[in-house]
């Protein structure tokens, strides 16, 4: 058991990460992003209604913004960042870009997360399966047309590659 | 401040019975905004995420034990989804699936919002709330364990460890009004549920009151002027009269979420609705 942990690690995409002088009331989110460097998640709202901070624990989506990072000790945290190396993006990065479903960008890391969680616990999922699943992710920009486009677009990708 | 990660409900009971000022941290969901917009500046942090004895799930002769710190997808549509048809329709209205992966039916009783989704169910069950503490286990009935608007009947050695609910055999079903779909505080709530073995209905209104209402009223006139249990359909005066009579029950107030009579009005309507798929 940890206490008075001034000093605290976590696994960020495989790799431990130490977390020094933090206070200990502050979000993963912002851990991320300000102690430790990992710029991809976004945070728009801080109170779970947006879903730009959406990271991975344990391989659950989640909001990083309402987890308490001194918290997320011993799990496994996957970020954007850790879905594809930047300079070469995953087919879900892809079909977000081949269909136009970034326009401001700041809802896509989120969403990248989101979806990525969506097809690895559901390979085919409906239409209503893909609006529930994203419906914790709010895109001011595209009307989300476009963001189902892309879903739609992978699916039938990943599903050509395999037969 | 210090935040402090037991393995185990032992360990978890004792640094609470060391540090009863401390606040306990399951999902967060509730917490964490609280902290964020500096509403709260906690003092000692317990994280029960490392506790595993408060994720077991139990089948019991009569019912189940529901580890309180289960996350809700897992009544929503996960292995838990049989428990309570009534519990997994509530699960699957709270937030959004990133709210569902981390928020707790633990957290939902901690915080005692009116609005809070399951505890219309559980008031509607009779569910047992199991508290437990350095001293031993003492079991609450739903009913005496809300006391208010966020208030309860936890103190503050003690961890809520899980939620005792019993088997029903019959119709249970819950209704919701919000301003959308995905990600809304409900306005309005209720909860039915026939339990056809002792010919009994439960109805419970939330976010019409400081806390969760049992329309006991709606509920006896029911009893004795309706049969659920036979397939004769309802008339429309008995089913209007439910309404009426579990409106009435209501103390709703207006806030920034919606009117008094606005709320009083829905929970008629919601009444009456699950009252008809209570029939199908
Ligand atoms: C975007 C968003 C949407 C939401 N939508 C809904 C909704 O639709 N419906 C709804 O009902 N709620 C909603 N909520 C509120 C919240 O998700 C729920 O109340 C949830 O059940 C809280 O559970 P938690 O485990 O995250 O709580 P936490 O934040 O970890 O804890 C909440 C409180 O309960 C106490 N507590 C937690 N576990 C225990 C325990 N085992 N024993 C004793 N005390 C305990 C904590 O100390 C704290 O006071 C929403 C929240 C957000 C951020
Ligand atoms: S910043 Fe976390 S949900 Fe909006
Ligand atoms: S692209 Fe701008 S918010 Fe989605």
């Amino acid at each position: 058991m940890s206490t008075s942990s001034e000093i605290y690690s976590l696994r960020v995409n495989g790799t431990d990460q130490h977390v020094k002088d933090a206070w200990i009331g502050e979000s993963l989110l912002y851990v991320l992003r300000e102690r430790l460097g990992f710029m991809g998640s976004k945070g728009a709202c801080e109170q779970g209604e947006c879903g730009s901070c959406t990271v991975l624990i344990n391989n659950d989506a989640v909001c990083s913004c309402l987890v308490m990072a001194a918290s997320a000790i011993d799990t496994d945290i996957i970020t954007v960042e850790g879905l594809a190396p930047s300079e070469s993006p995953n087919d879900i990065q892809q079909a977000f870009v081949a269909e136009g479903a970034v326009q401001c960008g700041f809802c896509t890391p989120g969403l990248i997360v989101a979806v990525h969680h969506l097809l690895e616990t559901n390979s085919s999922p409906s239409e209503i399966e893909v609006k529930e699943a994203l419906s914790g992710n709010i895109c001011r920009c595209t009307g989300y047309g476009r963001i189902f486009s892309a879903v739609q677009l992978v699916i039938s990708q990943r599903e050509k590659s395999i037969s | 401040m210090t935040i402090f990660s037991p393995r185990s409900l032992t360990e978890a009971l004792q640094v609470l019975n060391e540090h009863p000022a401390a606040r306990l941290l399951a999902g967060g969901t509730d917490t964490m905004v609280e902290i964020n917009f500096r509403h709260f500046e906690p003092s000692d942090i317990i994280s029960l995420r490392h506790v595993q004895e408060l994720q077991v799930f139990e089948t019991l002769s009569t019912g189940y034990r529901l580890g309180a710190a289960i996350p809700y997808k897992q009544f929503e549509n996960g292995s838990f989804s049989h428990v309570s048809g009534a519990l997994s329709e509530a699960s699957r209205t709270v937030g959004s699936p990133q709210i569902r992966a981390t928020g707790t039916i633990g957290g939902n009783l901690g915080t005692c919002s009116p609005a809070g989704d399951t505890l219309p169910v559980l008031s509607a069950l009779d569910a047992q709330i199991e508290l437990s503490s350095i001293n031993g286990i003492r079991m609450l009935s739903i009913h005496d364990f809300m006391l208010g608007v966020k208030r309860n009947a936890r103190v503050s050695n003690e961890i809520i460890t899980a939620i005792h609910i019993p088997k029903i055999n019959g119709f249970q079903g819950y209704a919701k009004v919000g301003v959308r779909n995905a990600m809304v505080i409900s306005i309005a709530s209720a909860c039915l549920i026939h339990n056809m073995d002792k010919s009994h209905i439960a109805l419970a209104l939330g976010a019409v009151g400081p806390t969760i209402i049992r329309c006991r009223t709606a509920e006896k006139w029911l009893t004795q002027n309706a049969d659920l249990s036979t397939s004769t359909a309802l008339t429309t005066e008995v089913i209007e009269e439910f309404g009426r009579l579990a409106a009435s029950e209501a103390l709703p107030i207006t806030d920034h979420r919606s009117t008094a009579e606005y709320r009083k009005h829905a929970v008629g309507v919601l009444a009456q609705r699950l009252l008809k798929r209570a029939m199908k």
